[in-house]
């Protein structure tokens, strides 16, 4: 015979009864969700469009991987297991939780479930709830004694999150715990009317709470049972409501905003979508000025942001006092949708964002170096939403003066230095260069099937010209038919876009792609990894691009490039990941097995490498733009790199190169610390057939550093 | 027959402006046989004085007193001058701010031609005058040939000629006053606003470590400051860094800034634009660096160096250090 | 307010280095970058920010050929309402005083109540303001670094003198301000801006629409002419120091210890 109890619908709730009680209170919470949820959508109806509905397959696939596997989670060790933790108690609770709100408004009695799936369900839930209990609690702890400080909020954004999330917390500790009583009581009801069957989970919190309440008079359990069973429906409906208002909405939008997150690396979004380039000249507005000209997959951002810090913690701006900080980019319009999509009464919309909740600096400081991107476990885009609010301000004419200059001088002269255009191959006629490497300079007479694009800095600034040069003889080491443009070419215009000057970027880059073809090259190689990722992403129609220690990776394995044992094995060289080779194209490993392949060479890796990488400053335009800050980024890069005990870096990037020895100057290392470039190091370590008279002078003298 | 040729001489406190000396020598240049009159206005005891003084240099000192001159206003100073001058003369007035916004519009009201901001004379040809002027931030210079068949303003540049030792002229001064009548004009002189004073008075300094373009970055300020710590002198600068915000105004050294007169000067990064050095008087000791060699500043300096700045001013910092430790 | 920039096409002299030609009659033109003389884009942002503040319109002219029509463009993806060229055969060679004869002549075209100039052009001849202003019998300023529109069709302006300092002056309307650079900060103009204007419809006139006597401009009737290009004969100059930078360093040292500059 198996015990059967009333369950709460049929049961009597003061007068009432439970099957139209929570009735009433299914329906009430479901409408007022419903309403609350269409509230939020509101402005997402008027934002602007976003092609999210590509590849789905894909989607669907990194949906499994980053929402349901919680993939970068563990980054932060601690809070990531937590959460994983966390979001699989509320997986595995799921059903549950449903069959339990079920339980107040279905007909028939319950009884005890001792065997079959249903059971082990049961006890697989008990666990669950504990955990998530557990959680709870820990997590409380850890807000309130341990203060991680990525949570903590600076004055200039107001008052601390602490509250708020304690509250939330506690929420879910509380329908955990209710829904614990209720099974702890639901249990011990049953047990009275037949032999104690264990149905309970052993040590798990309902078990626990069955064994103190179990002694307690009939009564008195059956009331825990109605009790219990009441405010767990009430607390799960109030979260349920609650969360849209707050960052815990990251529950229900993190599915949509992990399926249509952006799946194109490196990439700007185009500046309005469904409007072709040619198009541009009709649109009346550029960029996102007000909150309504974000798209909506950019305001789901904002809702799904959980407050959680790590993009800050990451952000290199933040991390030298720059007024940028990307959590708050979030958080702020958050607040402001919230402020102006009310629950109730009108919406106040068409407020400027820029000198609103955004402030100019705080726009321009961002080295677009991905690391948000990068941290975030939901997928959140920082970039895009960067690009955008940048096209707003260039299209009122707001662009610092420190930037003028530079976008005049690339509009006239294809360059930001405002040097001129048939000096852009000088590089290539020094002297003793030329007369051990021959460049080309492709034009109706000279031909060759790869191209050797330099860009702006490596052509004209005269430290990266030697970049230029140690590049023009690997690449003759190596066998490569090459050329280059010379004052056909025209500055990559990758910051340019970056920068929201969308226009004089398709300029440039038509003028490019006009040079490219014509010059009749099947491949690209640079050594800059700016101009890397815009042939890679941004330029349409070009040969296939490669970076230079792509193409040294391969030329040692395959033989064809040979290195000399290193030059001082006293050296000890750390590796720093440019932020548009490493980060945003995945390119780690080639430029580690080229310096590993250097005989003797002692390599360390700093605690910020590959995709943890920390941006050295940033590069093209961001050159020119005099930012608020401490410190400089790339100070702080160079003081890790001493840390890890290597007295030179290697960099594979013009822009950090300059970054990098501008900070070893100014904090004073010199003598301690050197820079060069990857293949300037391999340059020097090249096994030569016919070795000429270098200018092995002019490369920085690391051989005694 | 050479036009009659008049100096606008301007002054302050009683006190004739040293372009008054060079004007005196421009004139010499257009015709060295020329006996140039000097054309002051103004007002009171003050300008008594200044013509007293001109005396001694000019044959003939023709002085404009109206109580509405007391200022130099020069829309009516212009006005004065028109009613003053003969027809056909030529007048030179010195290429500043007073001059640009009197000398085109007092061309116009004579009838003459006006030439503007003149740093070479070579002399009178016919009925032409012919002059040396500079174009494109004194990257190019240029022969100019001017009409003065009706007469001639022209602009001196400050600096350009030198002072002559003359024979003392003992001049008479004549009182054009009456020719002039009531004066008003659409533009009325309210006040002067002073700079603000800054923290340093860079016009008291004896050694002066000067910045231009060439410091490239408001962080790179700091490179020039420690060299004027190490070596107890004061950093100043010209109109770009000022522009750009990376110094306050009261760090310019120039014709719209502050006028220096320092022992030493170090010229750091600048090109040597005129309207600067038109702020270094007292015949320092240059010591110009600078990438570009072809830089006009290497030819007003002392001494040069082919240098970046941003490299060589560590450098010298951390030598002179060390010297003043083995001194101590 | 009806506000006229008179503004000039210049080769971009911080861009370019100004060589002379083959011949050497006159500078090299080829591979100069052009751009509005930057003292006549301060005074168009002036004026934009005027009338932002009290209303009007912007007019934009300049004197020269179909070339110089771009820097008007640019103005006007600035935000300038109208722009103007004055074109004619016979404006060819004409020295400032033609200049000013031929922006004269649109001045007594159209009503405007305030006319600016940029300080100088390329030619250091900042003469074209001033010219204007004594032919239209308007009161002028020059070297102007603040202006101030007051009730009853006056200004309060700035001008930049020595030391720093500024003298005040009430001016009365219709005048002509000369404007100095860093009186305000010119926005920025993008690309996308200049292509929205790129078709807009932008007026010609020559000497018969202004009522320009020919014989009052051009060449001919220019009393001062430019006869050549040259590069002075570089005189002594500074004594150069050479050798290893510690070399140059303690010869530095020694020079300015001699001199009394080392404590």
């Amino acid at each position: 015979m198996s015990a059967t109890i009333l369950s709460p619908a049929q049961a009597t709730y003061w007068f009432v009864q439970g099957q139209a009680l929570f009735l009433v209170i299914h329906v009430l919470g479901l409408l007022c969700f419903a309403y609350i949820v269409t509230k939020r959508l509101t402005p997402l109806l008027k934002a602007e469009r976003d092609n999210r509905f590509d590849r789905p397959l894909i989607r669907l696939g990194r949906l499994l991987q980053f929402w349901f596997g919680q993939w970068k989670h563990p980054r932060y060790r601690t809070a990531g297991i937590i959460h994983i933790l966390l979001f699989t108690g509320f997986i595995v609770l799921a059903i549950h939780t449903f069959t339990l709100l079920g339980l107040g408004t279905a007909g028939g009695s319950i009884t005890a479930s001792t065997s079959g799936v249903g059971h082990v369900y049961g006890l697989i839930t008990n666990y669950a709830a504990t955990v998530v209990f557990l959680c709870m609690t820990f997590a409380a702890t850890r807000r309130l004694v341990f203060k991680p400080a990525r949570y903590a909020v600076p004055v200039r954004y107001g008052k601390a999150h602490t509250a708020d999330a304690i509250f939330l917390l506690a929420l879910i500790a509380i329908l955990m715990f209710a829904e614990s009583v209720f099974e702890a009581s639901k249990t011990a009801l049953l047990a009275q009317q037949s032999h104690a069957v264990e149905t309970l989970a052993a040590f798990s919190l309902p078990w626990v709470l069955n064994r103190a309440i179990v002694a307690a008079s009939p009564l008195t359990i059956w009331n825990l049972y109605l009790i219990s069973y009441l405010l767990q429906a009430l607390t799960f409906y109030f979260l349920l409501c609650y969360r849209p208002f707050g960052i815990q909405f990251h529950v229900e939008t993190s599915l949509f905003g992990v399926y249509f997150a952006k799946l194109d690396r490196g990439t700007v979004k185009p500046v309005r979508w469904g409007v072709s380039d040619e198009q541009l000249d009709q649109v009346k507005s550029f960029g996102v000025k007000k909150f309504e000209d974000f798209t909506w997959k950019h305001m789901l951002d904002f809702y799904s942001c959980a407050d959680c810090g790590r993009c800050s913690d990451q952000c290199p701006a933040n991390a030298v006092g720059r007024p940028l900080s990307p959590r708050f980019i979030s958080i702020k319009a958050r607040d402001y949708s919230f402020q102006h999509y009310p629950m109730f009464g009108t919406s106040g919309n068409g407020q400027p964002l820029i000198g609103g909740i955004y402030s100019e600096d705080e726009i321009w400081s961002c080295t677009t170096c991905g690391a948000c991107e990068e941290e975030c476990p939901l997928l959140i885009e920082y970039i895009d939403k960067m690009v955008d609010l940048r096209r707003g301000m260039v299209d009122d004419g707001n662009v610092p003066k420190s930037l003028q200059k530079p976008l005049k001088a690339l509009e006239s002269r294809g360059n930001p230095y405002g040097k001129m255009e048939k000096k852009r191959a000088e590089w290539a006629k020094e002297k003793e260069f030329q007369s051990t490497c021959a460049v080309k300079v492709l034009d109706s007479e000279s031909s060759a099937n790869t191209l050797f694009f330099v860009d702006s800095i490596t052509s004209y600034d005269d430290r990266m010209q030697s970049i230029a040069r140690a590049t023009a003889r690997v690449l003759t080491n190596a066998g490569e038919n090459f050329g280059i443009l010379g004052s056909a070419e025209k500055d990559s215009g990758h910051e340019v876009r970056r920068f929201g000057e969308e226009m004089l970027f398709m300029a440039l880059r038509e003028q490019n792609v006009q040079a490219i073809k014509e010059s009749g090259v099947t491949r690209i190689v640079t050594a800059d990894p700016h101009a890397y990722n815009a042939l890679k992403h941004d330029y349409k129609d070009v040969p296939p691009v490669e970076h230079i220690s792509q193409v040294i990776a391969r030329g040692v394995k395959s033989g064809r490039l040979k290195l000399n044992p290193v030059a001082n094995g006293d050296n000890v060289y750390a590796y720093h990941d440019p932020c548009y080779l490493g980060r945003h194209n995945q390119i780690f490993d080639d430029p580690r097995y080229v310096l590993d392949a250097i005989p003797g060479l002692k390599r360390v890796e700093m605690s910020r490498c590959r995709n943890r990488s920390f941006c050295c400053g940033g590069g093209g335009l961001m050159l020119f733009y005099e930012p608020q800050e401490e410190q400089r980024m790339g100070v702080k890069r160079v003081q890790m790199a001493a840390e890890t005990g290597a007295n030179v870096i290697v960099t594979a990037c013009p822009f950090c190169m300059v970054n990098v020895e501008d900070a070893i100057k100014v904090s004073g290392m010199e003598g301690k610390m050197t820079a060069i470039d990857l293949t300037e190091l391999v340059d020097q370590h090249l096994v030569r057939e016919n070795p000429p008279a270098e200018d092995l002078g002019n490369l920085p003298s690391h051989a005694n550093a | 027959m050479t036009p009659r040729i008049f100096a606008y001489i301007a002054h302050k406190g009683g006190v004739a402006d040293d372009s008054a000396a060079e004007l005196l020598a421009a004139a010499k240049k257009i015709d060295a046989g020329a006996s140039p009159a000097a054309l002051v206005t103004g007002w009171g005891a003050e300008l008594d004085s200044v013509c007293e003084i001109l005396r001694g240099s000019y044959a003939e000192v023709w002085k404009v007193a109206s109580e509405s001159l007391a200022y130099p206003n020069a829309e009516l100073v212009r006005k004065a001058l028109v009613k003053v001058l003969p027809p056909g003369c030529i007048v030179l007035v010195p290429h500043n701010h007073f001059g640009i916004d009197l000398a085109p519009g007092l061309s116009i009201k004579l009838n003459a031609a006006f030439v503007s901001d003149v740093m070479g004379i070579d002399g009178i040809d016919g009925a032409s005058l012919k002059v040396v002027r500079q174009e494109f931030g004194g990257q190019m210079s240029t022969h100019v040939r001017c009409d003065i068949s009706t007469g001639a303003v022209v602009n001196v540049r400050p600096g350009a000629f030198k002072a002559v030792d003359g024979v003392p002229a003992g001049g008479a001064v004549v009182d054009k006053s009456s020719d002039v009548g009531a004066l008003t004009a659409g533009r009325r002189y309210l006040e002067i606003i002073a700079a603000e004073a800054g923290d340093v008075d860079i016009t008291k300094e004896p050694v002066l470590v000067s910045i231009g373009r060439g410091i490239q970055e408001k962080d790179n300020v700091a490179i020039a400051q420690e060299l004027a710590d190490a070596m107890g002198a004061a950093v100043s600068c010209s109109r770009p860094v000022v522009d750009a915000k990376w110094l306050p105004k009261s760090r310019q050294v120039g014709s719209s800034g502050q006028t220096v007169r320092p022992k030493i000067y170090l010229a750091c990064g600048m090109s040597g634009s005129f309207q600067h050095l038109a702020g270094l008087k007292g015949n320092p000791f240059i010591v110009a660096i600078n990438k570009n060699p072809k830089a006009p500043i290497f030819q007003v300096a002392d001494v040069g160096i082919v240098a970046d700045i941003l490299e060589f001013l560590p450098e010298l910092t951390t030598k002179i250090r060390e010297m003043k430790k083995v001194s101590v | 307010m009806e506000i006229l920039v008179c503004a000039r096409r210049v080769p971009d002299t911080s861009e370019n280095e100004i060589q002379l030609n083959s011949s050497g009659n006159d500078i090299e033109y080829d591979d100069l970058v052009y751009s509005i003389n930057e003292p006549d884009n301060y005074a168009v942002e002036e004026a934009l920010q005027i009338v932002a503040k009290s209303g009007g319109n912007v007019t934009v002219a300049t004197v020269g050929t179909d070339e110089d029509e771009e820097i008007l463009r640019r103005e006007m993806a600035m935000g300038a309402n109208h722009g103007v060229l004055l074109s004619d055969d016979a404006f060819g060679g004409s020295d400032g005083k033609g200049i000013a004869t031929i922006l004269k002549g649109l001045v007594q075209k159209r009503k405007y109540d305030l006319i600016l100039t940029g300080v100088q052009a390329e030619d250091g001849g900042a003469q074209v303001g001033g010219m204007l202003a004594a032919m239209l019998d308007y009161p002028f300023a020059s070297l102007v670094n603040s202006v101030e529109v007051l009730e009853g069709k006056k200004l309060k302006v700035g001008r930049e003198i020595e030391g720093g300092n500024k003298e005040m002056s009430e001016v009365d309307l219709p005048c002509v301000l000369s404007i100095q650079t860093g009186i305000n900060e010119p926005r920025y103009v993008g690309m996308r801006g200049i292509r929205q204007v790129a078709s807009l419809e932008i007026p010609t006139y020559g000497a018969s629409d202004l009522g320009v006597d020919a014989s009052s401009v051009g060449e001919a009737a220019a009393r001062v002419k430019r006869e050549d290009y040259f590069v002075p004969a570089l005189g002594k100059g500074a004594e150069m120091l050479e050798g290893s930078s510690d070399e140059i360093i303690d010869k530095l040292v020694e020079l300015m210890k001699a001199k009394g500059g080392l404590q």
